[in-house]
């Protein structure tokens, strides 16, 4: 009888979590309604945040774009500028250096790198980043805010590093050592073996690896928060030809930066769209965690066969 | 393909290698600085009082971190109260029925809770908890939004650690009439418990630091305050408020409380990977 409940128990542990998946998304769905009902597609093709509007009256206008934009631009940025450093951490932790003093040095130390709290980024970012980058855009030309969607990519990029070297070192483990050792058989060198065997064979994987690290970077609010410089409207030179240089240097402000800022003075339409906000992300992040779990699962089976 | 001379392919074998070190060696330099620039910002301002007094208003020499560490206990303790019961129930169920349909979903759906980006678990706890009691921010509500972050971490040390419990352990338990129940709470728990404790204090240490899912439901508090429904401060939050405040006085105090949670952090993770290493069950 004990047996029969417990059981029970373990099978609704695991409803439990469906519970919960399906409490967040149709919590958010029900208290974003009304958002998206007062502000319909203006809220995603709107340029213009103007939360007073809300206490004017007629007129209310929330529109997400230069959140859109703020996150796009960070996340992708960030993902560009991290490749090639977490591509070479794992490929010199994954296959060049496997024991040894050094390895165990930068192991600890990406490991590490991943234990440090957001907030304690975006405090390093604003004294030490800020600055440096100040002092390029003062030599440039370029109106020195020193925070700004490239700082915001800068600490973030330094944040993700870990996290895609990570994964993309498990993708490298699944190669099978057949293949390699073949390859090394034949006279290869470790670089043509990494460029003509490793690197094709876990491609997808590799793909997958920088995908679920772009979700991390969608979300992270914190220390973008802290870096980004807060301004709620597209920047300036976005409209003309001769200055889109700049606008990666220009101050923003993403979905996650403008809930966190926002959140707690307001009420409404306005904490609606804010939430609107939220399950946007989270829609956005859950597809991405999606097609980034399958291709890494697909990479796992191709070397079990 | 073109024929290369040795030469060159081994010149491209060298170069590449070079890279990827020196490319690597440049991952480690932000953490290098990071960790230098805290503790020197931060040792200057740390002495005993700074651990075992409150905060004090703009202009008043000292003040400390007294309530945030309290606080930021009171959530921990409260984070594993709600999330380590379930959490292993559920690896137990992954792990035990490894080819059940619903654990094919049950492990989706824990892949998904963990991108949930962390910003929307306080706005999650916010309309769940907070709004309810008709705005009263808590310790309650937030430790609510660190359990659901630290849930997958808790499923996922237990189904790892469980799985590799050997069938024959289980199988000489039932034949003895031991009850299923009992064989899991006797025997599989217990031998898993190295690697479970391992997952938990990592995820210790992950919601140690966050400070989004907290804005909005712990929200923070000036004074000291042992009662979980009412709001306390964090360190994460405390660092955050103070280090965007315009104060000097009060940014040297986030550094300080900066060093702190880092050693903390590192302290949680130090002990954690000491226990996955000496106390490794192997069978």
């Amino acid at each position: 009888m004990n047996d029969r409940i417990f059981r029970a128990m373990l099978y609704a542990s695991g409803a439990i979590i469906f519970v919960l998946i399906a409490g967040i998304f149709l919590t958010l769905f029900i208290s974003a309604l009304p958002s998206v009902k007062a502000l319909g597609h203006s809220f995603l093709f709107g340029t213009r945040w103007n939360p007073q509007s809300v206490w004017e009256g007629e007129n209310i206008t929330l529109g997400a774009v230069p959140f859109l934009f703020g996150t796009i631009s960070t996340s992708f940025l960030s993902l560009l500028i991290s490749i090639p450093f977490a591509f070479s951490t794992a490929l010199l932790l994954g296959e060049y250096m496997k024991k040894g003093f050094f390895f165990a040095f930068l192991k600890s130390s990406v490991e590490l790198l991943s234990g440090i709290p957001s907030v304690i980024y975006g405090f390093w970012g604003f004294s030490v980043v800020v600055p440096i980058v100040r002092a390029f855009e003062i030599k440039t030309g370029i109106p020195p805010y020193g925070v700004g969607i490239m700082t915001a990519s800068l600490v973030l990029a330094i944040m993700i590093i870990p996290y895609s070297a990570s994964i993309i070192r498990e993708v490298l483990h699944l190669v099978p050592t057949e293949l390699k050792e073949a390859a090394y058989s034949l006279g290869a060198t470790r670089y043509e073996v990494i460029k003509n065997v490793i690197f094709p064979y876990a491609r997808s994987g590799i793909s997958a690896g920088l995908l679920l690290a772009l979700g991390r970077a969608l979300g992270e609010t914190m220390a973008v928060t802290m870096v980004i410089g807060n301004l709620n409207s597209l920047p300036a030179s976005l409209t003309s030809l001769h200055e889109i240089h700049k606008t990666i240097f220009s101050p923003g402000n993403t979905m996650s930066s403008i809930i966190a800022l926002e959140f707690n003075e307001s009420s409404g339409i306005h904490l609606s769209a804010l939430i609107q906000m939220g399950l946007l992300l989270i829609l956005v992040t859950t597809i991405i965690n999606f097609i980034g779990r399958i291709y890494i699962k697909k990479t796992d089976k191709s070397g079990k066969d | 393909m073109k024929v290369k001379s040795i030469n060159r392919r081994k010149a491209e074998n060298i170069i590449f290698k070079g890279t990827v070190i020196f490319l690597s060696l440049l991952t480690v330099i932000p953490l290098i600085l990071i960790l230098f620039f805290v503790a020197k910002k931060g040792i200057s301002i740390i002495d005993l009082n700074f651990f075992f007094s409150l905060p004090k208003p703009v202009g008043q020499e000292g003040g400390g971190i007294s309530n945030a560490i309290v606080g930021t206990m009171i959530l921990i303790a409260l984070t594993c109260l709600l999330s380590i019961p379930l959490g292993i129930l559920c690896g137990v169920f992954l792990a035990e029925n490894r080819k059940s349909r619903l654990s094919f979903w049950v492990r989706l759906w824990v892949e998904v809770l963990q991108g949930v980006p962390s910003i929307v678990m306080g706005i999650i706890a916010y309309v769940w908890i907070v709004r309810p009691l008709k705005g009263l921010f808590s310790a309650f509500a937030g430790s609510v939004a660190l359990s659901i972050m630290m849930l997958p971490m808790v499923i996922k040390a237990t189904e790892e650690t469980v799985k590799l419990v050997p069938v024959a352990l289980k199988e000489a338990s039932m034949s003895l009439g031991v009850p299923y129940y009992k064989t899991v709470l006797r025997v599989i728990l217990p031998v898993s418990t190295s690697g479970i404790l391992t997952g938990i204090l990592i995820g210790v240490s992950r919601i140690a630091g966050e400070t989004a899912p907290l804005l909005f439901t712990a929200f923070g508090n000036q004074f000291m305050n042992y009662n979980i429904f009412k709001p306390v401060n964090a360190l994460p939050l405390m660092i955050y408020r103070y280090a965007t405040s315009p104060y000097k006085d009060w940014q040297n105090i986030a550094w300080g409380a900066s060093l702190f949670l880092i050693l903390f952090i590192l302290g949680i993770n130090f002990i954690a990977s000491g226990i996955a290493k000496k106390w490794k069950v192997q069978f």
